[in-house]
C-alpha cells in the first residue's frame, strides 16, 4: 500500500516534468521524482516495530541484527540525496545560463536546435 | 615488471580520479600542466588495460569479504571495454590540447573529461549494483557539464535537455535497484544472480528488469529514448561529442544492459525478441533520419542511433555468433565514430561552419582529415576489407543463422542506408570542389592530426582483428565467453 | 543587455535582531557540524551529513549579512582548494590501506582488536576519512551556494540579445 504512494510521488513529479513550461519548475518535478524514488528504496529497508540501527554499548548483536532496520537502504539513500544535490546544482546553473542567453524561462521559446 | 593485477583493479577508477583533482588545484591557470596531467593519465590507463589483457580478478574493497562487501570484477568483457574506452580516451585528450587552447577554462575540461573517464571504468568493473549506479552518475554528471562547456545558446540548450532526460533514466534506474534489492536481499551482481536463478522471475523482478530496459536504454539512446542524442552531440565540443558518442553510450549503455540481461537476469526468449525489435527500430529510424541531415555532426549523430541498433540487434538474437557480432561492432564503431566526430571537429575548427551545403573540396585544404575521414566512413558503410564491413557481416550471418530473415534483410537495407549517406558526406564535404569562401584555410594542427591518425591506425589494426576467425575475433571471442556462459555463479 | 548579471556592492542584509542572533547561533552550528563529522563512526551523520551543516553555518552568514561578509572568511578559491584536497585525502588514505596489513584499497589499516568500541579513537582510518568527506562536502556545498546566488537581475532594457555563438567564454556552468 505504501510502496503505491511512493509511486504516486514519482508519477506527480513525471506529470509535473513533462506538462511544466518553466525551466526552474522542470527542475522542482525533478526533484519530486527523485524523492519519491529515494522514499521508495528507504521503505525497503523497513521492519515492522523496528528498532533504529545504531548499536549501543550493550546490546547483543544478535538480538539487535533481528530487531533492527536495515540499514543498507540508509546508506543507499544518503549517497542518492547528495548525488542528487550534484545534479540539482548543474540544472538551476543551467537554467541561470539559459535566462542569460535566451532571456526566457519558457521552454517552448527555447527551440533552437531543430530538426 | 611484475605488478598483480589484482592491485590494478581499484587503480583504473581512483587514477583518474586523483589527476581529475590535481589538475584542478594545480593546473588553475597554467593549462599546459593540466594538459600534461591528462595526457599522463590517459597514457597510464591505457598501458594498464593492455597490460591487463587475459586476467581475470575479483577484488573485494576494503578486504570485506563478498556478500558484504563491495567488490570490483574484472572479466574479459571488462577488459575489452576497459581498452576501448581508454585508447580512445587517449587520442580525444591528444586531439583536445590543441581544440580547447581556444577556451579560457581548459584546465576544468581536463578535469571534467578524467572524471567522466572515471565514472566509466568504475561502471565497467563495477560487480556491485549500486556502485555501477554511482558511477553512472559520476560519469553522466561530467558529461552534461562537458555537453554545456562552451555556453554557446545551443550547448546550454541540448544539454538541459539532455540532463532532464537524464535525470529521469536515472531515477528509473534506482526505482529498478530498490525492487531488486528488496526482492534479493544483496546488492551484488553474483548474488542477486544466484538468487533470482533460484526463484525465478516472478512479477516484481520483471517490473525491475523492465525499468532497467528503460533506463538503459535512454542511456544508449536507443529508439524511441533517443530524442536527446541528435541535440546533445552536435552540440557539443568535438572531443566530447567524440566520447560520448563513441564510448559513453557504450559503456554505460549497451555493457550494462548486456551484463544484466545475460549475466545477471538470465536471458529468456521474449527478453531477447524485445531487445531485437528495440534494435531493429533504432536501427531503421536513426539510418533513416540520418540521411536527410545537412549538419555534419547531426547526421554522424543519428547514425550513432542506428549503429548502437545494430549491436542490440546482435545482442538480442542471443547465439554466440550475434554476440561476437555486437560486441566487435561496439569496438569497431568507438574507433570509426570517435574518429568521424574528431574529423567532424577538424573540420569545424578549420572552416568555421558544420553545414555541408557550405562545404567542399577539403582534401586539398585538410589532406589528413580527409584520408582519415575516408577510411573511418568507408569502415562504418560497411565497405570490405575494412573493420566495419567484417561486424556487420557476422551481424547478417547470425541473423540467418537464427532463422531471423526479416531482420537480416533489414540489417542489409540500413547498411547500404549507411554506405549513401556516408558517401554524401564524403563527396560534399571532402570531394566537391573548393568554395571561394573556404580558399585559405590553414592545415589542421599537429596534435588534432597525430589523434586522428591514431585512430584511424586503430581502425585498420581492428579489420586484422578477424584473421583468427569469424567466430573468434581477437579478444572479442572471450569476452562473448564472458556473456554466454550464462547467469553469474 | 543581458537580464542577469552580478551586481558588486550591493548585497542584502537583514535587520539587527537576526543579524545579532545569528552572529550568536553560527559558532554552535559548525560546532555541531564538526561533532557529527567527528563522531560519525558512532552516531549517525559521518562525513555527508556533518559536511552540509559546516557549510550551513557560512551560508547563514551569506543569507544574513551578504555575501561579502562569508567570502571574507571563506574565499571562492581557498573553498574550491579545500573541495579538491579533501578528496584527495580520502583517495590517498584509500590508496595507503594497499602497503598495509592485507593491502586492499580502503583496508582499515588502523584498527585493532584492543581497541575500546564507541569510543572516539575507535574507528580505524574511519573518522580520518569522515574528516576528509566533511572539508569536501562544505566547500563544495559553500561554493555551490555563493556561485549560483551571486547573480542578481537587473531591471534594464531587454533589449537584441547578443548572438555570442563566437564568444566561446568556457565557463563551467
Amino acid at each position: 500500500m505504501i510502496y503505491s504512494l511512493c509511486l504516486l510521488l514519482i508519477l506527480v513529479g513525471l506529470y509535473g516534468v513533462v506538462v511544466s513550461r518553466h525551466t526552474l519548475k522542470i527542475v522542482v518535478s525533478l526533484l519530486i521524482m527523485n524523492h519519491g524514488v529515494h522514499l521508495l528504496l528507504l521503505l525497503v529497508g523497513y521492519r515492522q516495530g523496528g528498532s533504529p540501527p545504531i548499536v549501543d554499548p550493550g546490546s547483543v548483536i544478535s538480538e539487535f541484527a533481528s530487531g533492527a532496520v536495515d540499514p543498507l537502504p540508509q546508506a543507499m539513500v544518503l549517497t542518492a540525496i547528495v548525488i542528487g544535490l550534484g545534479v540539482l546544482a548543474l540544472m538551476v546553473a543551467l537554467c541561470v545560463r539559459l535566462y542569460e542567453r535566451y532571456g526566457t524561462f519558457d521552454v517552448t521559446e527555447i527551440r533552437r536546435l531543430r530538426g | 615488471m611484475n605488478i598483480d593485477v589484482q592491485t590494478l583493479i581499484p587503480m583504473f577508477v581512483a587514477l583518474p580520479l586523483g589527476m581529475s583533482l590535481l589538475i584542478q588545484l594545480v593546473a588553475r591557470r597554467r593549462h599546459v600542466l593540466g594538459e600534461l596531467l591528462a595526457i599522463i593519465a590517459m597514457l597510464l590507463l591505457t598501458l594498464m588495460s593492455c597490460y591487463a589483457i587475459g586476467h581475470k580478478g575479483i577484488y573485494h574493497l576494503g578486504g570485506w569479504p563478498t556478500p558484504i562487501g563491495i567488490d570490483m570484477r574484472l572479466d574479459d568483457l571488462a577488459i575489452l571495454l576497459l581498452l576501448v574506452i581508454n585508447v580512445v580516451g587517449l587520442a580525444v585528450t591528444l586531439y583536445s590540447v590543441d581544440y580547447m587552447r581556444r577556451f579560457t577554462a581548459s584546465s576544468h575540461f581536463y578535469g571534467l573529461f578524467l572524471l567522466m573517464v572515471t565514472g566509466m571504468n568504475g561502471v565497467v568493473l563495477a560487480g556491485d549494483l549500486f556502485n555501477l549506479y554511482v558511477f553512472l552518475e559520476v560519469a553522466a554528471i561530467a558529461s552534461y557539464s562537458l555537453v554545456a562547456f562552451g555556453c554557446a545558446h545551443e550547448e546550454l540548450e541540448a544539454s538541459f535537455k539532455y540532463i532532464v532526460l537524464g535525470s529521469l533514466s536515472s531515477a528509473l534506474i534506482l526505482t529498478g535497484v530498490a525492487l531488486v534489492y528488496g526482492i534479493t536481499g544483496t546488492l551484488n551482481l553474483a548474488h542477486i544472480a544466484s538468487r533470482i536463478a533460484q526463484t525465478g522471475m516472478d512479477a516484481p523482478l520483471l517490473l525491475a528488469f523492465g525499468l532497467f530496459i528503460c533506463g538503459f536504454s535512454f542511456k544508449s539512446a536507443l529508439v524511441p529514448f533517443h530524442a536527446w542524442l541528435p541535440d546533445a552531440h552536435p552540440s557539443a565540443p568535438a572531443p566530447v561529442s567524440a566520447m560520448l558518442s563513441g564510448v559513453l553510450i557504450k559503456a554505460i549503455g549497451i555493457y550494462v544492459l548486456a551484463r544484466l540481461a545475460f549475466n545477471v537476469f538470465g536471458v529468456t526468449d521474449s527478453e531477447l525478441s524485445l531487445l531485437r525489435w528495440l534494435g531493429l527500430l533504432s536501427m531503421v529510424v536513426g539510418g533513416f533520419l540520418a540521411a536527410g541531415q545537412k549538419d555534419i555532426k547531426r547526421l554522424f549523430a543519428y547514425s550513432s542511433i542506428s549503429q548502437v541498433g545494430f549491436m542490440v540487434l546482435g545482442l538480442g538474437l542471443g547465439s554466440p555468433l550475434g554476440i561476437v557480432g555486437a560486441l566487435y561492432h561496439l569496438v569497431n564503431h568507438s574507433m570509426f565514430k570517435s574518429l568521424l566526430f574528431l574529423n567532424a571537429g577538424a573540420v569545424e575548427y578549420a572552416t568555421g561552419t558544420r553545414d555541408l551545403n557550405k562545404l567542399g573540396g577539403l582534401n586539398q585544404k585538410l589532406p589528413i582529415t580527409g584520408a582519415t575521414s575516408l577510411i573511418g566512413s568507408m569502415s562504418i558503410a560497411g565497405v570490405p576489407p575494412f573493420s566495419g564491413f567484417w561486424s556487420k557481416l557476422i551481424i547478417v550471418l547470425a541473423c540467418i543463422e537464427g532463422g531471423f530473415y526479416g531482420f537480416g534483410v533489414a540489417a542489409v537495407l540500413v547498411s547500404i542506408v549507411t554506405l549513401a549517406y556516408q558517401l554524401k558526406v564524403q563527396r560534399m564535404a571532402f570531394f566537391a570542389s573548393l568554395p571561394e569562401a573556404l580558399k585559405g584555410l590553414r592545415r589542421e594542427p599537429p596534435m588534432m592530426a597525430l589523434a586522428m591518425i591514431l585512430l584511424a591506425v586503430g581502425c585498420i589494426a581492428l579489420s586484422f582483428a578477424v584473421i583468427t576467425g569469424l567466430r573468434d575475433p581477437w579478444l572479442i571471442g572471450a569476452a562473448q565467453q564472458v556473456l554466454t556462459m550464462g547467469v553469474f555463479k | 543587455m543581458s537580464g542577469v548579471r552580478k551586481l558588486p556592492g550591493s548585497e542584502a542584509s537583514m535587520s539587527l535582531t537576526v543579524r545579532t542572533v545569528a552572529r550568536w547561533l553560527k559558532g554552535p552550528i559548525l560546532l555541531f557540524g564538526i561533532y557529527m563529522v567527528l563522531y560519525g563512526h558512532i552516531t549517525p551523520g559521518g562525513g555527508f551529513g556533518g559536511g552540509v551543516v559546516i557549510a550551513l553555518a557560512f551560508i547563514l552568514i551569506t543569507v544574513v549579512s551578504g555575501e561579502r561578509a562569508s567570502l571574507h572568511l571563506f574565499s571562492k578559491g581557498a573553498s574550491s582548494r579545500l573541495d579538491s584536497v579533501g578528496l584527495l585525502i580520502f583517495l590517498a588514505l584509500g590508496w595507503l590501506g594497499t602497503w598495509w596489513a592485507s593491502g586492499y584499497f580502503f583496508n582499515n589499516f588502523i584498527a585493532t582488536p584492543e581497541t575500546v568500541q564507541f569510543t572516539l579513537l575507535s574507528g580505524g582510518i574511519m573518522p580520518m576519512e569522515n574528516i576528509a568527506l566533511g572539508l569536501k562536502v562544505a566547500s563544495a556545498l559553500f561554493l555551490v551556494f555563493t556561485v549560483l546566488t551571486a547573480f542578481q537581475i537587473v531591471e534594464q532594457d531587454v533589449g537584441e540579445l547578443a548572438d555570442t555563438e563566437d564568444q566561446h567564454q568556457g565557463d563551467k556552468p
